[in-house]
């Protein structure tokens, strides 16, 4: 288990290779990437700036990923999520589940995702032409965390 | 002496992003209101409490919590992570 809060990209190979290093007994790695895009309610954005809660914020993804690992049989997990200034295309946040079988990988990769988006105390703000707008939290998240209860 | 922490568009509403507050408020709502009578740019800030997310020792809690023992209160709008 570990999760990285920081401005730097990352390397989704090379954390997959770091994950199942030195070990033979893992029989899936699954991952997610999250990508700034260039739209967003049908206007380009010229940047994504990423806030956060430092020190709340790696207490939180510890959290999330302490409650994925009790609830799938997890071989290893990881966490990074970006901050600062990201440009579209840019990666944001990779989470990486590693189990013998794929579908606790599946499962917790998921789980880990819907309680990022609106548990982990990151703001969003889209530069637009008109300045910048805080992306507003979706109900469609809150929702799916409901499923996990 | 308690430190408050802002964040995102609450944080550029009250132009700081953390202050030292000296306060006898027993509740996170005694604080906002102690806060919103101060002056206006608080008042606008915590306007719609509905909008609102608090943290006391960056740990999520709620407006009705006791202030008891707190060093840290962080107030923001809902998270949009991932």
């Amino acid at each position: 288990m570990s999760v990285s809060v920081q401005a730097d990209d990352f390397d989704v190979g090379a954390e997959i290779i770091a994950l199942s290093a030195g070990r033979t007994d893992i029989g899936a790695v699954v991952t997610f990437t999250g990508l700034v895009r260039d739209m967003a309610g049908g206007k380009p954005i010229s940047d994504m700036e990423l806030e956060h809660y430092p020190g709340m914020t790696e207490k939180a993804l510890e959290k999330i990923e302490a409650e994925a690992n009790a609830r799938w049989d997890l071989q290893a997990s990881r966490i990074i999520h970006r901050y600062g200034k990201l440009t579209p295309g840019a990666q944001i946040v990779l989470v990486a589940t590693a189990s013998p079988h794929r579908g606790d990988a599946f499962e917790a990769a998921e789980f880990i995702m819907d309680f990022l988006k609106s548990r982990a105390p990151f703001w969003k703000k889209e530069g637009t032409a008109d300045g910048g707008k805080w992306v507003d939290a979706r109900d469609a998240d809150e929702d799916a965390l409901n499923r996990w209860s | 002496m308690m430190q408050v922490l802002y964040f995102a568009w609450v944080r550029e509403r009250i132009g700081v992003p953390r202050e030292d507050v000296e306060t006898s408020a027993q509740t996170v709502a005694d604080l906002v209101a102690e806060l919103r009578g101060r002056e206006e740019r608080y008042d606008l800030a915590f306007s719609d409490m509905s909008a609102i997310r608090v943290a006391l020792d960056q740990e999520l809690s709620d407006m009705s919590a006791s202030l008891a023992g707190v060093r840290e209160v962080a107030f923001f709008p809902p998270m949009t992570g991932g």
